[in-house]
């Protein structure tokens, strides 16, 4: 009786079929249409499969913006800003999970206030320092006013705080300085932790929108989402060169999705429940 | 501090060396966090709230402190209050649409079927890509004249919408892309909460003879409580904060500025038109009203746990 209540469920299973081809028949449409020819686009009835698969739309975006300028723009900035805020943010996660020093307590809880003020409240006078610091249109200042490590840095304490105390003492009696124990002991002991924090770091920073679209007005410094949000105001409502440059945005991030789909869920069930 | 055998005095010094060398090993360790926080967050926060008191512009020299003049303007700014109606809109419908179905996906993928990870994949998936990349699509679907939805609406006899050119359907199109674009999130978060309840509760039920329904709404609703506040609160602060979307999708406000929202206020007042004060002072109520729903939201959570 349980056997055939586990196995069934016909109605569940038909509805969730339905609901996830509504999630992912734009990305079905997407697909379909940066293959079609823009009469194949304007056509009525609406046509679902493209006539054939040529690339000219992908040629197309190529020729309307740098978008591979965009896409490295991209890449190298999550990156640098995933590195640095996770070194950042580990260092004094360490110090503050297992260091003892006067304050300590009230840095934290300095950190957690921080988490409070959104984005938009200090966007103002960053952008006034940046303009002030020469950092308009440069990688240093699309980079360094977002590495906010505060979450990740709480996120990381609470992780360090489950490695064991006598694991660090046994390896100061064998006379390791603070810095080897961080190095040798506490990051080989949280990858998992790491990792989580820095997927995190890496999709905040990938599509980051606001801070790009100030800080930049060079078109070489646009970053994928600015260069997008351009490409509409510049092809009007050319879909078919539009879904070209879609589909090679998402496709990259579909394809590690789906290979990392366990981290991906991991990193929301523990960062989404933590602020 | 005397000590009377050397032994042990040597081991205290050697015990203060080491609490120095803590001190120090810290400090190296936690400024460059301190100088991020300091650079980022702590000077920006004093400085928002000293320009709003002034009538610093990016297209004139002058700065001057102007007392709360930027605040009164502001509060009988039309167009402030236009932008906080469509925010609470906003806020107010994309979370009732998002919260009930959420729940109810995730108590559908909550059981043992074959499709489940492929399900749980389709759903997730909008999460993951990026705002502006998946728009472009949307902006497709909505187009008056070739758009997808128009043509399922005349096959199914209804009248064309005219979607996000119309002053009454523009916000609403943009809360149902991010609907779609952010339920995923909201499924995944409460299929561990249902995850958690332990199943001998819902055995129990179930050999008491309470039907699908029941052990739904008299044992995982309750059990999800916590979650579910946690989960609606979060995005009423979420979305007193958006942007993105409306940016990419609505240009310069939408119809009649049907999607200026409040971040866009924001937006418009510092960058757009460059009166950076009045933006300061903007923003700092934005901050305020965001604070009020964290506090509640911190004791509501505070309560929940102190009645376990």
């Amino acid at each position: 009786m349980a056997r055939k209540l586990r196995s069934g469920y016909p109605m569940t299973t038909a509805f969730l079929l339905i609901t996830s081809a509504i999630m992912i028949f734009p990305f079905i449409w997407m697909f379909l249409s940066a293959f079609k020819t823009p009469a194949e686009v304007y056509n009525y009835p609406p046509k679902w499969f493209p006539g054939s698969f040529k690339l000219t739309n992908f040629f197309e975006v190529f020729k309307k913006i740098p978008f591979l300028r965009f896409y490295a723009n991209s890449v190298v900035v999550a990156l640098l800003q995933t590195f640095l805020q996770i070194a950042i943010s580990a260092m004094g996660a360490f110090a503050l999970a297992k260091l003892e020093f006067p304050g300590r307590s009230k840095i934290q809880v300095f950190m957690q206030s921080s988490l409070f003020v959104p984005e938009v409240v200090t966007m103002i006078p960053l952008f006034i320092l940046a303009a002030w610091a020469g950092l308009v249109d440069t990688y240093a200042g699309l980079i360094l006013p977002e590495l906010n490590c505060a979450f990740t840095t709480l996120l990381l304490i609470s992780f360090f705080k489950t490695i064991p105390n006598e694991l660090i003492d046994a390896a100061k009696v064998d006379g390791c300085g603070y810095y080897r124990i961080f190095l040798a002991i506490i990051l080989p002991n949280s990858r998992t932790a790491i990792g989580t924090a820095s997927l995190f770091a890496f999709l905040t920073h990938w599509r980051s929108y606001m801070w790009p679209l100030i800080i930049t007005n060079n078109v070489k410094m646009r970053t994928l989402p600015i260069g997008l949000k351009y490409l509409v105001t510049e092809t009007g409502s050319e879909y078919q060169t539009l879904m070209a440059a879609s589909l090679m945005a998402i496709v990259p991030v579909l394809i590690v999705y789906m290979l990392m789909e366990k981290e991906f869920i991991q990193s929301i069930t523990l960062t989404g429940l933590k602020t | 501090m005397e000590q009377k055998d050397t032994g042990n005095r040597s081991g205290n010094s050697k015990q203060r060396n080491f609490k120095h060398d803590q001190y120090l090993a810290a400090m190296v360790m936690i400024s460059p966090l301190l100088i991020t926080l300091i650079m980022l967050f702590l000077l920006p926060v004093v400085m928002v709230i000293a320009m709003s008191f002034t009538n610093w512009s990016m297209t004139t020299p002058v700065r001057e402190y102007i007392g709360l003049r930027n605040f009164s303007f502001i509060l009988k700014d039309a167009r402030f209050w236009k932008a906080l109606t469509n925010t609470v809109y906003y806020t107010g419908l994309k979370l009732i649409l998002d919260t009930t179905l959420a729940l109810f996906i995730a108590v559908l993928l909550d059981k043992k079927l074959r499709l489940r990870r492929f399900f749980r994949i389709a759903h997730f998936a909008p999460v993951v890509v990026p705002i502006t990349a998946s728009s472009l699509i949307w902006l497709w679907f909505y187009d008056p004249g070739i758009g997808p939805l128009n043509q399922i609406l005349k096959l199914l006899g209804l009248p064309a919408m005219q979607w996000l050119y119309s002053e009454k359907t523009a916000l609403l199109s943009v809360i149902i892309f991010s609907v779609w674009k952010g339920l995923g999130y909201n499924v995944v978060l409460f299929l561990a909460g249902l995850q958690s309840i332990p199943e001998s509760y819902l055995e129990a039920a179930r050999v008491d003879g309470a039907n699908e329904w029941q052990v739904f709404s008299r044992i995982k609703l309750p059990l999800l409580a916590p979650i579910t506040s946690f989960i609606v609160m979060m995005g009423i602060i979420n979305c007193f904060k958006v942007f993105t979307e409306v940016d990419v999708m609505t240009p310069n406000h939408g119809p009649l500025e049907s999607t200026l929202l409040m971040v866009s206020y924001i937006y418009d007042q510092s960058f757009t038109r460059g009166k950076i004060g009045r933006g300061a002072a903007a923003a700092l109520i934005l901050f305020v009203i965001i604070f009020i729903f964290t506090m509640i939201q911190r004791t509501f959570t505070r309560k929940e746990v102190g009645m376990d």
